[in-house]
């Protein structure tokens, strides 16, 4: 079964991407499948990108049920996003090529994320409890902040921030999908080169250290990566929450591997097959009657509380 | 040999190693001794290089256990610790196999599957192979522990309490392995071990470091070290000591 997992996930994947964009088929063929192949780029993207940060966060923190998007990563983004167009105004921030824009708020994200979440998550790792009530406070706060700081902006900029921020699937500028992919391929090559080292560090800092590897540099570098990929899908389209832990959870439970050149890649197709069935749902069936979020954040929601309520019936009987 | 020279350590500013000195052998079972909260895991995990100390050095055949890369420190020790818990599903050939990074980086050869291979006849694993750890009894789960150090086939193996909690058969059967695998006629391999059951440090220790409140209390050859009124002191217990069929045995008033 395992071996099986990643050929199948794959195949899955590629199925799924045939139904949406060959579903029933409107004419013009050829105008309709370049915007639904736009839009599929898009989701593949995100959903992969999503997918592989959560496994990585998982592992440096050694816990199964947190994720950047429940500590807050994008939503520090966000406020990051928020921050840069209420100090040098919405006009500037719009004249800037996109690109810089991006790889500044990029830069930010993950000087800011290594300063928060290195101190929290470092400090009170061996407190699981703690970990996840930290990282949960810690989102909640940023997403105030955030919201506050939209609020005390002029309607105008707001408005800047918006269309940065919820730049949904329907409306992807082309040059921006070609950019974080060639971002995200920078990064999921750096993943790759990682994945042995990742294995070990899944053993913890002590045993990990003793087996002769550089557990705070893994970190430090492991972070950096989950700060791209974080920044690569919320630039594209938002936060979405529990995307990241409905994918990893899943390439755990299909794969039932320990090894991240397995773990990596199936969490990767599973991210971006629930971003496509998602969203195949959300526009065929529903008639765009709902978000996409929702119903991600509806069964992801769920699945957490699942997680939460098992781990306890772990812990006592351990 | 392993030199401890005048270690002094604190964690989270309470001084927990107050000028320690030892010299441990190269080979042979070395048991560090001492009542609860003498510093014989921080000693240990000094000895390792994975505390930094306040003042002193610990250098391992010459060098400086600090001043190594973790990857050169891993080629020079092994460490296990007390209660180890693996939080991933794994199964005993996949930490067999984790023990043997220092020597892959991450890509097993052949020459580590054959390193596996020997481990598992030693330590009696073949079968368990690939059964998950968390299926596995208390003394198997520890005999796959400590087979995951010795295949990192470093000059010294360090052991925090790899006895706790086992079955007085289970303890045996690795003091008995440990003991074969340090010894000094035949290996050349150190085990540093440290213990709280004194009957299996006076059957099974060549050498003894005992520790108390942070100080070494005293050191040597095991059967000259471990005396009736010296681990009296160190406990504040007293302890009969007597020789039955050949053998010394301890036991308290």
């Amino acid at each position: 079964m395992a071996r099986y997992a990643l050929p199948s996930l794959f195949i899955v994947n590629l199925i799924l991407c045939g139904l949406f964009l060959f579903w029933a088929l409107p004419q013009p063929a050829g105008f309709i499948l370049s915007l639904r192949g736009t839009k599929l780029f898009a989701l593949l993207l995100v959903g992969a990108a999503t997918g592989m940060a959560t496994v990585i966060f998982q592992t440096i923190t050694q816990n199964r049920l947190l994720t950047p998007g429940i500590v807050g990563f994008d939503a520090l983004f966000v406020l990051i996003q928020t921050l840069l167009v209420l100090f040098l105004g919405g006009a500037a921030v719009a004249q800037l090529p996109s690109h810089l824009v991006f790889l500044v708020e990029a830069v930010f994200l993950l000087g800011a994320a290594l300063a928060l979440f290195g101190i929290v998550l470092r400090k009170g790792a061996h407190d699981i409890l703690r970990l996840v009530l930290t990282g949960v406070i810690c989102g909640v706060l940023l997403r105030g902040l955030a919201g506050f700081a939209q609020r005390v902006m002029e309607p105008s900029e707001f408005a800047v921030v918006q269309q940065a921020m919820f730049a949904s699937f329907n409306a992807v500028p082309m040059g921006q999908l070609i950019f974080s992919t060639l971002i995200l391929g920078l990064t999921a090559a750096a993943c790759w080169a990682l994945a042995s080292q990742l294995d070990l560090a899944s053993l913890g800092r002590t045993k990990a250290t003793s087996l002769g590897l550089r557990y705070d540099r893994l970190v430090f570098i492991a972070l950096a990566l989950v700060s791209l990929l974080v920044a690569v899908s919320t630039a594209l389209v938002g936060p979405i929450i529990f995307l990241g832990l409905l994918a990893a959870s899943l390439a755990h439970a299909i794969t039932k591997s320990h090894r991240h050149a397995v773990l990596l890649p199936a969490a990767a197709f599973i991210g971006a097959s629930i971003l496509v069935v998602g969203q195949f749902i959300f526009e065929r069936l529903l008639g765009l009657q709902s978000t996409l979020a929702v119903i991600i954040e509806f069964f992801g929601g769920l699945l957490f509380l699942m997680l939460v309520l098992r781990r306890r019936e772990n812990d006592r009987y351990s | 040999m392993i030199d401890i020279h005048d270690v002094s350590l604190k964690l989270e500013g309470a001084p927990i190693l107050k000028g320690v000195s030892a010299k441990i052998p190269p080979t042979g079972i070395t048991a560090i001794i001492g009542p609860n909260g003498a510093g014989k895991s921080t000693l240990l995990h000094a000895m390792a290089g994975l505390l930094p100390l306040s003042s002193g050095q610990i250098s391992i055949s010459d060098h400086n256990i600090h001043r190594l890369s973790p990857m050169r420190r891993a080629t020079y020790i092994s460490l296990l610790t007390q209660r180890e818990a693996v939080s991933v599903r794994l199964t005993v050939y996949d930490l067999l196999m984790f023990g043997r990074w220092p020597h892959h980086r991450g890509r097993p050869k052949e020459v580590d599957r054959q390193a596996i291979a020997e481990a598992a006849e030693i330590f009696d694993l073949k079968p368990l192979f690939s059964r998950r750890l968390d299926t596995l009894s208390g003394g198997q789960r520890q005999r796959a522990f400590v087979a995951m150090s010795y295949v990192q086939n470093t000059p010294y193996m360090l052991l925090d309490e790899p006895l706790a909690a086992l079955d007085p058969r289970y303890a045996v059967d690795i003091m008995k392995r440990l003991s074969s695998l340090s010894d000094p006629q035949k290996q050349d391999r150190g085990v540093v071990i440290v213990l709280h059951d004194l009957a299996m440090a006076i059957r099974y220790a060549d050498y003894c470091v005992a520790l108390k409140e942070g100080k070494t209390a005293f050191e040597g050859v095991a059967d000259e070290a471990l005396t009736e009124e010296r681990l009296t002191d160190l406990y504040d217990t007293a302890f009969t000591i007597v020789e039955v069929k050949g053998k010394r045995v301890i036991s308290t008033d």
